[in-house]
């Protein structure tokens, strides 16, 4: 018991004093908050160090509504100084509860106006767009034609073939779902709830998240399921291309009814290293992070000068009639159509 | 049995863990989510009291959650009695397997479980968004819970006890019922508490197999922070569940109270023996297959995958975990995952080991009232939702120290959902040391620290090595727990698993980076299998 005890006593002064070598004497050090996707090549952020003396220390949350139901919870006293990976479906939210300190980045110039948000509130880092996915040679041998509208799944012949995932659990889900509603419209003779009364009819398949829809259900590229028809990001023929070191795309995107994520860096409010925090965010809309991003998470760089990789110029498509929603017209009203497209599909 | 000085003393420890990383963040955030202004948001609760999906959410809770723990006790007790009582080729392997499915994160199972229980099912059944293939998920999970748990202490119990009673005629169901099932109570009561709190806060099982209409509290709780960010929602859900589990871990507590009886136990070494008969034989075989067919066909399953290329099966997903092809930050090397998971997963046991023994012996001296109202609330953790406890810790934890970005919290949350592993695990055997074993050491010259030394403590290091190993695997496979305390940018096995399944075109990897994780947790499991062995000699 003793030994044991003595253990523990040991441990907790080694961790302890690692804990307090990287909270107390290094004040060069700024905190970057962001969601489970994110990912950066080895040398990116040293490279900011090398420029800026400043440290970046990452934490990550799982998901990106639990990183900003913790912004929120702790903006008394913010956990980290920069926040990356909010999005525009939660913008509004986080904008509404006085998040973030305005910045003009440094580069904001080279995005394109409509990624900007008004009062450079936060900073757009990158964007994409939530497609249906296809597997050409499944449709093929079901004898059905390429659908190129969202309508067209509404068509009984299209029975089975298309899964989602829910937009209460996953991120790609709650895009679908806005696109669904920004086409269909609210009210009319055919709104989002009777189209998603007519895919429920086509025994549409709900999963909880974008791996179990792709990799479980949907029958292209590395999907193992039965179902041609997949909600993905129009990137995922790309990362197919480059991850399967393949000659061309075996999957395809449905341009029309893809739902436009935008990405952005803010300044917390209520941190201690806010000087250090704007370098920060102007560092994530410079070259080095922005190059960086595309083959890290399948996303464009916002910054628009950033050349893409290969990969990307011979693969990628950019849907030009993205679906966008005013953030806060999503914020206003994300409960009850989320309500309600659960009493639809249930 | 008066409290002793020396207990208190023990008990001061769990009780200001406890008190600081569990109930004080706790008590903050549902206060946060609950009294937003100043006043309480009764408002809340009336929408979930008149909300009929919210009682059918709910009941779903409690009664999966119970037939749950009815399955995997059925089905642990017979593998228990085979490892505990037999010896035969492959024992330890086996039982080393039965841990595994315990680390393996959901997203990984909802992979085994769509192809063992999918349209393209061997069985020939489909029974994805059902209740059964939960059902069966929480069995294959938590079945090393009871294997273990009971394990430990069925190997312990004399033989002579059952063969004198066989001798004078009883039947071998006799036997079982009115000799053995008594003996073993406390060991199944606790085993069977620990899986029934596990399936009753289940959220990936529920999520990755089940579908719309099926969700759980833990599932609610997290809906609600996250996609609608009702944070008064999701604190009253919160309190409704913690009331549930208190309410059970009440029960629980009433149960358990009867047990106080002293078995009569001896080390393992000689109990285990070789089959005799054809139908011991038949009888050990039975339960393998049963044991194979629940935890190693997915387990199969997932190897399977790891290998699978499209041009035959081949090792290419492994070789570009170590040496990868595309330059992406996705790819980590499997080297540096284990050594960020056992950097994590050390402290993890040293907390719970240490901790779940002081609060074990306490519960165990300090018999009665008090006693119980320590072991219940050390229960707790296990059956509160992961986003309470993890929020909780951001709003509570940045005064006096900020330790909410600190890489220690982890192992501390770990440490949290362990501490109940050990302590259920080294309760029931402590409470069985024979008083009569320490009073002869005791005749002998023995001082009570001796006769702790040489006669409790061999006994019991075999339960905390049970309790243990649980805390290495809870450490090492969790994920979902953690998800809500902002992490640094570690990549463990299982993060790095979650981000290899996050994009098209590395699934193999991610199977590959699955079967290190359980090659790792095999190594482990077999690792204590034979520490267990040298350490009981000492009786």
């Amino acid at each position: 018991m003793k030994r044991i005890l003595g253990g523990l006593a040991i441990a907790a002064i080694v961790l302890g004093t690692v804990g307090c070598s990287t909270d107390d004497t290094d004040t060069n050090e700024v905190v970057l908050m962001t969601h489970g996707s994110f990912a950066v090549s080895d040398g990116v952020l040293e490279a900011f160090t090398d420029e800026t003396g400043i440290t970046v220390s990452v934490l990550q949350s799982a998901d990106a509504g639990a990183m900003v139901s913790q912004a929120i919870l702790t903006k008394e006293n913010p956990v980290a100084d920069v926040l990356y990976g909010i999005d525009n479906t939660f913008l509004s939210r986080a904008i509404d509860e006085d998040l973030f300190i305005p910045h003009q980045a440094a580069a904001i110039d080279t995005v394109a106006r409509g990624l900007r948000v008004p009062g450079d509130q936060v900073t757009p880092i990158d964007f994409g767009d939530v497609c249906l996915n296809l597997n050409p040679g499944g449709l093929e041998n079901l004898g059905l034609e390429t659908p190129d509208q969202l309508i067209d799944l509404a068509d009984a012949v299209y029975r089975g073939t298309l899964v989602v995932e829910d937009p209460t659990t996953s991120s790609p889900g709650l895009s679908f779902l806005l696109a669904t509603i920004a086409t269909f419209g609210e009210s009319g003779d055919y709104p989002w709830q009777a189209y998603w009364r007519d895919l429920v009819a086509n025994e549409v398949r709900i999963v909880p998240g974008w791996d179990q829809a792709y990799y479980g259900e949907f029958s292209g590229g590395s999907g193992e399921g039965d179902r041609p028809i997949v909600v993905s990001y129009a990137t995922s023929p790309v990362a197919e291309v480059y991850f399967g070191d393949l000659e061309a795309a075996p999957t395809t995107i449905v341009e029309d009814g893809c739902f436009r994520q935008i990405e952005y860096a803010g300044i917390l409010n209520g941190t201690k290293a806010q000087k250090a925090a704007g370098q920060l965010v102007d560092f994530l809309l410079e070259r080095t992070f922005q190059e960086d991003v595309p083959l890290n998470m399948f996303v464009f760089p916002a910054n628009s000068d950033t050349p893409l990789p290969d990969v990307f110029v011979d693969h990628a498509v950019i849907p030009t009639d993205s679906r966008v929603m005013e953030p806060s017209w999503i914020e206003e009203n994300r409960e009850r159509w989320l309500a309600e497209w659960a009493t639809v599909v249930r | 049995m008066r409290t002793k000085p020396w207990v208190l003393l023990l008990a001061v420890v769990p009780t200001l863990f406890l008190a600081y990383f569990f109930v004080y963040p706790l008590v903050t955030i549902l206060y946060t989510g609950l009294v937003p202004e100043g006043r309480i948001a009764t408002s809340a609760f009336v929408e979930i009291v008149t909300d009929p999906t919210m009682r059918s959410v709910a009941w779903f809770t409690l009664w999966q959650a119970f037939l749950s723990t009815v399955f995997t006790v059925a089905l642990g007790l017979p593998a228990a009695y085979v490892f505990a009582r037999y010896r035969f080729p492959g024992r330890s392997l086996f039982r080393s397997l039965t841990l595994i499915p315990f680390v393996l994160p959901t997203l990984v199972v909802g992979v085994a479980f769509l192809a063992v229980l999918g349209p393209g099912s061997p069985f020939g059944v489909d029974l994805r968004g059902t209740i059964w293939a939960i059902l069966i998920a929480h069995v294959f999970y938590n079945l090393a819970i009871v294997i273990r748990g009971v394990g430990v202490l069925w190997e312990q119990i004399d033989p002579h006890i059952e063969d004198a009673a066989r001798s004078l005629g009883a039947g071998r169901w006799r036997v079982f019922r009115e000799i053995t099932l008594p003996l073993l109570r406390p060991a199944i009561l606790s085993s069977a508490s620990l899986v029934f709190l596990f399936s009753f806060t289940s959220f990936g099982v529920i999520l990755v197999l089940g579908d719309l209409s099926h969700s759980t509290l833990e599932v609610e709780i997290w809906r609600q922070a996250t996609a609608f960010l009702r944070l008064d929602l999701a604190s009253a859900l919160a309190v409704l569940q913690l009331v549930g589990v208190t309410v059970i871990l009440l029960v629980y507590g009433q149960a358990t109270k009867r047990d106080s009886g002293e078995i009569p136990l001896r080390p393992s070494f000689e109990v285990a023996r070789r089959p005799r008969s054809a139908g011991e034989r038949a009888f050990i075989a039975a339960t393998l297959g049963m044991l194979g067919l629940t935890v190693i066909t997915p387990i199969a399953v997932l190897i399977g995958r790891s290998l699978s290329t499209p041009t035959g099966p081949a090792l290419t997903h492994y070789a570009n975990l170590f040496d990868p092809p595309r330059s992406s930050a996705i790819f980590v090397s499997p080297v540096d995952a284990i050594g960020n998971s056992l950097r994590f997963a050390i402290p993890s046991v040293m907390i719970a080991a240490g901790i779940g023994l002081m609060a074990a012996v306490v519960i165990v001296s300090a018999k009665g009232r008090s006693g119980r109202i320590f072991d219940t609330v050390l229960m707790l953790p296990l059956g509160t939702s992961a986003v309470t406890i993890g929020f909780g810790f951001l709003v509570a934890l940045d005064q006096p120290v900020d330790l909410r970005a600190s890489a220690m919290l982890i192992p501390i949350a770990h440490a949290l959902v362990a501490i109940p592993f050990v302590i259920r695990s080294t309760v029931p055997v402590m409470e069985s040391v024979q008083r009569r074993l320490r009073e002869a050491a005791a005749v002998l010259g023995a001082s009570p620290r001796q006769a702790w030394r040489e006669v409790d403590f061999p006994l019991v290091s075999r339960a905390l090595a049970v309790g243990a190993l649980f805390a290495f695997a809870i450490s090492v496979g969790e994920f979902g727990a953690t998800s809500f305390i902002a992490r640094p940018a570690t990549s463990t096995i299982p993060v790095s698993i979650f981000r290899l399944l996050g994009r098209p075109g590395t699934f193999g990897e991610a199977m590959a980076m699955a079967v290190i994780l359980m090659v790792i947790t095999g190594i482990a499991a077999m690792g204590i299998e034979s520490m267990r062995g040298s350490r009981s000699g000492g009786v």
